[in-house]
């Protein structure tokens, strides 16, 4: 166990370095670091203007070096700034060479440096930490509703196959599943929100849910995101279920009498839980696409707006983080479903 | 002129869809007179829910083909009439011109576009572009998968290692950085689709030469013609007024105007790539691990004791018995980039902003959605009825093919 959990980390790291790496390749491509050069000098820059910009604030260099810098395993750059002072990667702002001497001369994300964000102006771990507690906030209401709504939904209609409970619930765990957040959540503005149906019994957008979050202003958006992977965690447990529930030892509870809610609960349930585990542990990384599209749409500034403003602005540094934490996400969360499932499921044994 | 009522615009929408339900109307005829010849499609309509899910893809295949044509619609998706912007279902023309249809049936947008009209324009796009880039990506995938899951070991490791990569990335991260304008400018797109287009081709030769390297009488003018054409077609394809990238550094030439079969809008080959290229890591897993499954199958032992060949064997034995479970995903799979290719334009990536596509008119409405519904809610309820009839459609399919 411990040997597999060893060599999933360092898949995990390499693919974890590999991605970051694609990351930084795309940020950095010359018509990207172009547009960066002239939205934070001036839009009129000639060519030669933008090429000593970018080597003035150590954009020059070969690509692999660059993301060593970033990386922290290559020395920071430094620059000669104007009247004999020096500038650098590790340095904050332009100072005399004697302090400079003091400064680190590595400084990247092992060091714990990510960088400032040229959209905000602050540093990139600020930004990042306070947006994850935002999202961490949605996704914690998410699954409070979406987990036991899909169990209860999956457990129901996999409990009795082909009954009509059965084929309504299956029916509406399709139905959700069809249904993107960006539909869903359109509709739901118009149908509960907006002036024109004229319910208004909550609000479309989020943004005081940041500071304040209500049933009035944050319910939407977790119904949103919920429901489009309710569907697929609900439909998950109903295969588990009716696949239990045709097992030998259900039908010897059921010979030997034993009341049908007694099988269910006591007899089924457990064994029928094991694969819907491993299902929400996957969907995080479809949470994630969730987040963002409900955080656009409801305003809500957390992680996934955070993305969408610093992709749309190639704000490198802060979208390089962003790109960190949702890799460590999706990969985390697929070292503890494959963890999970061994523990949960005695048959399957490691080889 | 007096504004719709309900009972009206519902009339009138039905009876702009006519050449849709003349086609359904003879297709279901024909299907559920022939049904017990025609095999797993014939089946499906034994299954209410398939037949039902089937309706509402055909529904907009038939809609997406003629609208194609600009029938069906009431105005051109991109003429603006002034005095409408905003207006809501049924709203009269102010002074139409004659022989021009007199209402906009779903209210106009906040340009003054006919909302029906790029509805029904919106889905030529999604029909033109979501199976079609399904079926690349399944191309890619199972290029990619048979191998993987046969031969196993190194091959298996470094593929599956590749597929994780694009697969452990947030789906919209990437659109945002594949689809960026700076990007696009440097060409990255045009290298991926020039990759990517190569997988059609490898699919076919492998699987012609495969069949037939022992007839070489046969092989050679059939596999001749076949890439003849096929080359031509991927040369079109990644070519652009005669270049495969121009940028201001760098300019590839390619074919000549002259011999370019068609040229595909920068906006929609970006598109396309970038939803195969997130698709297709996943028909890898699904094609690997079915193959690794019937690998272990007498008839594989048989045609490996008979001395075929292992591509003769992954592609005419091991794929030929993998349909099934194929089938379904494709179907499930085609949802599935219709809500990615909604993604991307409700994030305004990639098709030009003023292009009717569902997503990018969703987000277009969403910045006035709690004052007026009207511009949202058709291209809302347009992809949610294709995604779940294409899921039922899956659901029928599986279930019908799961009875023998």
């Amino acid at each position: 166990m411990g040997l597999f959990i060893l060599r999933r980390t360092g898949v995990m790291v390499l693919t974890a370095l590999c991605l970051t790496f694609i990351v930084f390749f795309l940020t950095n491509l010359y018509p990207n670091l172009e547009k960066l050069a002239k939205t934070q000098g001036n839009f009129r820059m000639s060519d030669e203007a933008v090429a000593s910009w970018l080597d003035n604030n150590g954009y020059s260099g070969p690509m692999l070096f660059r993301y060593g810098e970033w990386l922290g395993v290559t020395p920071g750059w430094t620059r000669d700034a104007a009247e004999g002072k020096v500038r650098g990667r590790c340095i904050d702002g332009d100072v005399l060479p004697e302090v400079a001497a003091e400064a680190p001369a590595y400084c990247g994300i092992i060091q714990g440096y990510w960088g400032r964000s040229t959209v905000f102006k602050e540093p990139v771990a600020g930004i990042i930490g306070e947006k994850l507690g935002l999202t961490g906030v949605l996704m914690f209401w998410v699954l409070v509703l979406m987990v036991p709504t899909a169990l209860i939904v999956g457990v129901l209609a996999g409990m009795r196959e082909g009954s009509a409970l059965d084929r309504g619930l299956s029916t509406f765990s399709i139905i959700t599943t069809a249904t993107p957040e960006y539909v869903s959540g359109v509709i739901f503005i118009a149908v509960f929100a907006s002036s024109a149906v004229g319910l208004k019994w909550f609000k479309g957008t989020a943004t005081s849910a940041m500071s304040q979050p209500t049933f009035e202003n944050f319910f939407l958006p977790v119904l949103t995101i919920a429901l489009y992977g309710m569907g697929y965690i609900a439909r998950m447990t109903r295969a588990s279920m009716t696949e239990v529930m045709t097992a030998q030892y259900i039908r010897t509870a059921r010979l030997k009498g034993v009341s049908f809610g007694n099988i269910v609960l006591k007899h089924a349930l457990r064994n029928a839980l094991i694969a819907p585990f491993t299902v929400i542990m996957l969907q995080f990384p479809w949470l994630l696409n969730g987040v963002v599209i409900v955080e656009t749409l409801f305003n809500y500034k957390g992680f996934g707006w955070t993305l969408v403003q610093a992709a749309s602005n190639n704000d490198i540094d802060l979208l390089l983080a962003v790109s960190v934490v949702s890799v460590a996400v999706v990969l985390v969360t697929q070292l503890i479903s494959d963890i999970g499932y061994v523990y949960l499921n005695p048959r399957i044994r490691l080889s | 002129m007096e504004p719709l009522s309900g009972i009206d615009i519902t009339g009138r929408i039905l009876w702009q869809f006519w050449p849709v339900w003349i086609s359904l109307i003879v297709l279901f005829a024909l299907s559920m007179r022939f049904k017990r010849r025609l095999g797993l499609y014939g089946k499906l309509f034994d299954s209410p829910i398939g037949m039902i899910g089937f309706a509402l893809v055909m529904f907009w295949i038939f809609t997406g083909i003629y609208a194609s044509f600009d029938l069906i619609m009431t105005h051109l998706p991109l003429s603006q009439i002034s005095g409408l912007k905003n207006k809501g279902p049924g709203s009269p023309l102010p002074s139409p011109d004659p022989g021009q249809y007199q209402w906009y049936l779903l209210g106009g947008d906040n340009l003054a576009r006919d909302v029906f009209s790029r509805m029904v324009k919106g889905s030529s796009i999604v029909i033109g572009i979501a199976p079609l880039a399904t079926l690349f990506a399944f191309m890619v995938g199972i290029t990619m998968g048979l191998p993987a899951g046969y031969y196993g070991g190194r091959l298996d490791v470094f593929l599956s290692f590749m597929a994780n990569l694009i697969l452990a990335f947030p789906v919209i991260l990437l659109f945002f950085l594949l689809v960026t304008p700076e990007i696009v400018a440097a060409g990255v797109p045009n290298y991926m689709a020039t990759v990517l287009f190569c997988f059609p081709i490898i699919f076919a030769t492998v699987l012609l030469n495969s069949r037939y390297h022992s007839q070489p009488s046969v092989r050679t003018p059939l596999m001749s013609a076949v890439l003849v054409v096929l080359i031509w077609i991927y040369l079109s394809a990644i070519s652009t007024d005669g270049y495969l990238v121009r940028t201001e550094g760098l300019k590839i030439p390619l074919l000549p105007n002259a011999i370019d079969l068609f040229n595909i809008a920068g906006g929609t080959l970006v598109v396309f790539v970038s939803v195969v290229f997130v698709n297709s890591p996943t028909v890898y897993r699904i094609v690997r691990g079915l193959t690794m499954d019937i690998k272990t199958r007498d008839y594989v032992a048989a045609a490996q004791t008979r001395g075929e060949g292992p591509w003769y064997i992954m592609l005419w034995e091991i794929l030929p018995n993998a349909r099934g479970p194929l089938i379904v995903d494709f179907c499930l799979r085609i949802g599935y980039t219709t809500i990615l290719l909604g993604t991307l334009g409700f994030f305004g990536l990639g098709l030009p902003p003023e292009s009717p596509d569902w997503g990018s008119t969703i987000n277009d409405a969403r910045k006035l959605l709690s004052i007026y519904l009207h511009p949202a809610l058709p291209p809302a309820l347009a992809l949610l009825s294709l995604v779940l009839g294409l899921n039922l459609l899956a659901d029928g399919l599986r279930e019908e093919s799961l009875k023998d």
